[in-house]
């Protein structure tokens, strides 16, 4: 029998061969010649992990840390292995409620798994480090890691350091080809944001092993193929802390700005804008919170005044105005004009004239004399050899253009605006073709159409200084390791005003603003010892209020540069609604003037002057209105709240909050807990930010 | 060793090399699946917790049970058969009373110790006895019809009960024993029509049912054609040839898709369309309905296959080398140290250590076969048929289905996945073929 059927053993001996063969042709397709397979392993088992370098240092003129690094730490927690501890232990540490821990345990375990690490609380404040800390080894699964945060020791210059946020889709669509990743913080605002590529280093990876839970289980190859973390590069700016710091404090309760440049660089010593804040208040965990405020400050205190708005100019653009009358020869230095109480030349009786009288140039620059200028500019615009209106404006707009007015200045700042020279074409469209030089005389006065922003007002300071040359205005002077990216080859180049100038025509208005403070407009500014030349200015404005246009308190600006002889600082102030430009204004610079050249301020009536300044309270009502209104806003809500959780106040208590949340305001609307509660006004607050904004782009005249 | 030197006499010692070498390769595998770089690796081997030291200790009990075949006497087997058999079915019962859930099917009887036992895989060895044991008799005839019918009850009796246990992989196991059958004299014609059967399966699967029915029609007007000459002579060709076109359009028409819908679970059906790379409505199947109150049906997906898939083609020419897989060491492939076991080694040691590890089987298989052949009794000769289309279905099986040729269902990878129940039946099936091989002068019945 076993030789029957022999040959089906051949031909099973025949099917285990094909079998095996049909499995190895897979397996050669698999693992030869499939290179996906070899891909996925890859993109399962190999995570990478971004290593973040710390960002660049930032310091001032005299090598003093203004933006540095310190460590914070985040609370981070595997879910999976925190059964059994003390919860409550833990939520007291923290001073949550058991809900809240519930709450993001939820959140974590949604967004990163059960197994994996999940931020528990970030930035935790250092007391809070402390305690937990000391516990930590109570609450297994929890545990506490460092990173790297901004710190902005002498919580200053907030408008011009900026601030580092978490980048959005929309950041990652405009750099789409920069490395950036969802997570990663970028500079969003100041030196920040410009400097980013410098100040942000280059990240290092390292490759590790992770599991099917995507838990690390090793590194990669050893770390083969990590690479290492390269910190930012430091960069030096020209900021003088001392003198930014006193500038802040000078502009406490005040709208405006400061911009104080040093002609012989262009670099900015200091960028005050006013309200400011606190940098450090956007780095810890309550960053939302401190954001939302300020955010929602009818102040707008996010805005640099220092080049991020622009005003019209005010007197200070005569300085401009009687340079171009010079040089075109329009009039000379001893060409005198009276003033019977207003500008005759266009039958308007505007613009008026304080001071009555005969002036030259001198005394029409050190009284301001509204007559002189308005006849300066009236017969640069009528003179016959330009052949019209049109052209003469162009010239004058080539003067203006070359003391870097009517463009971005290029300073390394995001967001500059370019202010605004009026062109003819400007004016066709208003007053027809036939336009003629008294339809545009308030420009001669600095008001009209011509708008500057307070750096290009600080850089026509430094020109009038260097007599005829400035550097773009920067902040940065070099950057530590050399300036790879040619950021700062713009501030380089020497730029001339203009059709060359004689020095004896800067001589000319250098005199007369050395007289504007010797025993003009801007005396009680007089800095005993130093030759301060400056100019005044008085700027009329108005805003809409109800839908009308209102004229404001007039804005206070002063522009100077000191000392006469080698000069060393170039400076520009604008106090908003705070009347003339001497009352305010000019007090402040001088102040900075005397405390950038000696270093201090002397002399007992000097410092007092600074007590004084610090202390006034400027806030234009406008503004005060509407943070009262929100402010008492607030506390509608608040108390709603309350008396939802059927908790009875007192009225005192509210007004008590409405002193806490600014002492220097005493607002007029009558206690509105004590009033019946209105029954829905949610859409209020969003209303009056809108108004504020609108009044904000007025303030310019119209 | 004194033992074994008497008891060595006859017996083929390259099967036992064979087997020793598979089962350490085995042990290594399941090593590499436990392996974490920042464990003392041999303090957990000693404390005897992980895998591979169980597996360890499974193989030092197949050490001895082996010896205890080796020995016994070969007439033990012949009289025990039935008994076994018997004894076998009896356990599979008893798992309906006794048995144990393990991740879905109840097919285990608790033996304590934390053991568990799977009747069905013993059931293998106790078929193959009772099968060889019925076709040894005198007076079987196997190439009579109820011969052939009793043989075939034997084989399906085990698998039924399996899959009512819901081990379908069990149950086609036992399929294997067609291939032992077929070397009996089982009519070639049942293989063929099988294999044309599990062809026009995959063809529904694959294809519209409406061009697969023409199709169908094509190809039998086609052979009407070709044959139209001897057509002429007897009708009843042409009654053959439309009855096999009648019967595959029915079966592609309502067969087929019968079994999908009403005899699978949705897990399955699943699992064999994503083999042709499509997706199976579970809403059509009868039993995921039925429990569709208890719980949501399983969104299906081929997660299984691909992560094993990786494994294998990440390990390229040469391998990853030992302990260094990065998908074994992250534990991307599920039940890698049962079912999957194969990742690992295509993983670690690439192409080149698939062909000598398949190769290794390859050898084992041929070496059992030839085995078969030297035997002058019926008994040994399909007993060794037996276990070597055992040994073969499951290695294939396996195999084909880590490297996506064939739907997943849980069939271990001989001597090499762990397990103590499979191990031991392996261990068992091999060291009795070896004990009647030492006898093979003997006439068994």
């Amino acid at each position: 029998m076993p030789a029957f059927n022999q040959s089906r053993g051949g031909i099973i001996q025949i099917i285990f061969a094909v079998v095996f063969i049909v499995i190895l042709g897979q397996l050669i397709n698999l693992q030869l010649f499939s290179v996906k397979y070899k891909l996925a392993a890859e993109s399962n088992a190999i995570f990478r992990k971004v290593v973040y370098p710390d960002r660049g240092i930032i310091f001032d003129r005299k090598r003093k840390a203004i933006l540095e690094n310190t460590i914070s730490y985040d609370l981070v927690v595997i879910p999976s292995e925190t059964k059994g501890i003390d919860t409550m232990s833990l939520c007291g540490l923290l001073n949550i409620d058991a809900a809240e821990y519930k709450k993001r345990m939820r959140d974590i375990i949604f967004k990163t798994g059960n197994v994996r690490i999940g931020v528990f609380e970030t930035l935790l404040s250092p007391e809070t480090y402390a305690r937990l800390n000391e516990n930590i080894y109570k609450f297994p699964g929890f545990s506490l890691t460092e990173r790297s945060v901004r710190s902005y020791p002498y919580h200053i210059a907030a408008h011009v350091l900026g601030y580092v946020a978490e980048v959005d889709t929309s950041f990652l669509r405009r750099h789409k080809d920069e490395g950036y990743l969802m997570g990663d913080y970028a500079g969003f605002t100041g030196l920040e944001r410009s400097y980013e590529k410098v100040l942000m280093g280059q990240r290092g990876v390292k490759n590790f092993i992770r599991d099917n839970k995507s838990r690390i289980q090793g590194s990669y190859e050893n770390g083969v193929y990590d690479t290492t973390a390269i910190a930012g590069k430091n960069i030096h700016t020209s900021l003088d802390v001392e003198l930014q710091k006193l500038g802040e404090q000078l502009m406490t309760n005040k709208v405006g700005s400061i911009v104080a440049i040093d002609p012989k660089t262009g670099g900015i010593l200091c960028m005050v804008s006013a309200p400011t804040y606190d940098p450090n208040f956007l780095t810890g965990n309550q960053r939302r919170k401190h954001f939302a405020e300020l955010f929602l400050d009818p102040r707008n205190p996010f805005n640099n005044r220092g080049m991020g708005t622009y005003y019209s100019p005010g007197s200070t653009f005569k300085t401009v105005v009687g340079i171009v009358g010079l040089t075109e020869g329009v009039i000379d230095a001893r060409t005198t004009v009276t003033c019977n109480g207003y500008f005759a030349g266009c039958g308007t009786g505007r613009p008026k004239c304080l001071d009555k009288g005969t002036f030259v140039f001198k005394e029409a620059v050190a009284h301001s004399d509204n007559t002189y200028f308005s006849t300066v500019y009236k017969r640069t615009l009528d003179q016959p050899r330009y052949g019209g209106a049109d052209s003469a404006l162009k010239v004058f707009n080539r003067y203006a253009y070359s003391f870097g007015l009517g463009r971005k200045l290029g300073i390394d700042l995001p967001s500059e605006k370019r202010g605004n020279i009026p062109v003819s074409s400007d004016y066709r469209k208003i007053f027809g073709p036939r336009w003629h030089s008294c339809n545009v005389i308030s420009n001669a006065i600095g008001q009209g159409e011509v708008n500057t922003t307070l750096v290009q007002l600080a850089n026509v300071m430094a020109i009038i200084a260097n007599k005829g040359w400035y550097y773009t205005p920067h902040l940065v002077d070099s950057i530590e390791g050399g300036d790879d990216y040619q950021l700062l080859d713009a501030f380089k180049t020497k730029h001339y005003t203009d059709k060359n100038i004689p020095d004896s025509i800067f001589e000319a208005v250098q005199d007369g603003m050395q007289a504007v403070v010797d025993y003009g407009t801007a005396v009680r500014s007089k800095i005993p010892g130093i030759t301060v030349c400056g100019k005044t200015g008085t700027v009329e404005n108005y805003a809409k209020v109800n839908g009308r246009m209102e004229p404001q308190v007039d804005h206070s600006f002063f522009g100077a540069f000191a000392p006469r002889e080698n000069p060393k600082i170039a400076i520009a102030v604008i106090c908003e609604n705070a009347g003339q430009g001497a009352w305010n204004a000019a007090p402040i610079a001088s102040l900075l003037i005397e405390k950038y050249l000696r270093d201090s301020i002397t002399g007992k009536e000097r410092q007092a002057k600074v007590e004084e300044f610090t202390n006034k309270n400027l806030i234009p009502r406008l503004m005060r209105l509407a943070m009262a209104k929100r402010d008492s806003l607030q506390q509608v809500k608040e108390a709603q709240l309350l008396l939802q959780q059927r908790i009875s106040r007192e009225g005192n208590d509210s007004a008590d909050m409405e002193e806490n949340v600014e002492p220097e305001t005493k607002p007029a609307p009558a206690k509105p807990v004590n009033r019946p509660l209105p029954k829905k006004k949610t859409g209020t607050p969003a209303i009056l930010i809108n108004e504020d904004k609108k009044n904000k782009k007025n303030y310019r005249i119209s | 060793m004194n033992n074994r030197n008497n008891i060595s006499q006859g017996v083929d010692w390259t099967i036992i090399w064979l087997y020793a070498i598979l089962v350490l390769i085995g042990i290594l595998c399941i090593f590499m699946v436990e392996y974490r770089t920042d464990t003392d690796w041999l303090q957990t081997f000693l404390s005897g917790k992980t895998n591979y030291s169980r597996q360890l200790i499974f193989a030092g009990l197949c050490t001895i049970i082996a010896t205890f075949i080796l020995l016994t006497d070969s007439k033990l087997f012949t009289a025990l058969a039935n008994l076994l058999y018997a004894f076998g079915i009896l356990l599979m019962l008893a798992t309906f009373v006794f048995g144990r859930n393990i991740s879905g099917s109840k097919s285990w009887i608790p033996i304590g110790g934390g053991f568990n036992l799977q009747p069905a895989e013993l059931c293998k060895i106790f078929t193959a006895l009772a099968l060889a044991k019925f076709l040894s008799r005198q007076e079987t005839d196997f190439s009579k019809l109820k011969s052939q019918l009793i043989a075939g009850l034997i084989v399906v009796a085990p698998a039924v009960l399996s899959i009512l246990q819901h081990e379908l992989g069990l149950a086609l196991v036992y399929s294997a024993f067609l291939m032992a059958m077929y070397r009996e004299g089982l009519p070639a014609q049942i293989l063929i029509f099988a294999s044309s059967f599990g062809i026009l399966v995959i063809a529904t699967l694959i294809l519209d049912p409406n061009i697969l029915a023409l199709a169908l029609t094509i190809i039998a007007g086609i052979i009407f054609f070709l044959v139209r000459k001897q057509n002429r002579k007897s009708k009843s060709l042409l009654v053959m040839i439309v009855s096999i076109w009648l019967l595959c359009v029915g079966t592609q028409r309502f067969v087929v898709p019968y079994i999908f819908n009403n005899v699978l679970e949705c897990y399955q059906s699943t699992r064999i369309y994503s083999m042709v790379g499509r997706e199976y409505d579970c809403t059509l199947n009868k039993k995921s309905e039925r429990k569709s109150g208890e719980k949501a049906v399983r969104k299906p997906d081929d997660y299984n296959v691909r992560q094993s898939k990786i494994a294998i083609g990440s390990g390229g020419l040469t391998g990853r080398g030992f302990l260094k897989g990065t998908q074994t060491r992250g534990k991307y492939v599920p039940e890698q140290h049962t079912d999957f076991i194969f990742t690992s080694l295509g993983e670690a040691f690439g192409f080149t250590g698939c062909v000598i590890f398949l190769s290794i089987y390859l050898f084992l298989l041929y070496r059992i076969v030839r085995m078969a052949e030297r035997q002058r009794s019926t008994f040994s000769r399909v007993y060794a048929y037996s276990v070597a289309s055992i040994l073969f279905f499951h290695i294939a099986v396996n195999v084909s289905m880590t490297i996506g040729l064939f739907p997943i269902v849980g069939i271990p990878l001989p001597l090499i996945s762990y397990g103590g129940s499979s191990l031991l039946t392996f261990t068992v099936l091999i060291f009795i073929l070896l004990r009647l091989d030492a006898d093979r002068q003997m006439v068994l019945r």
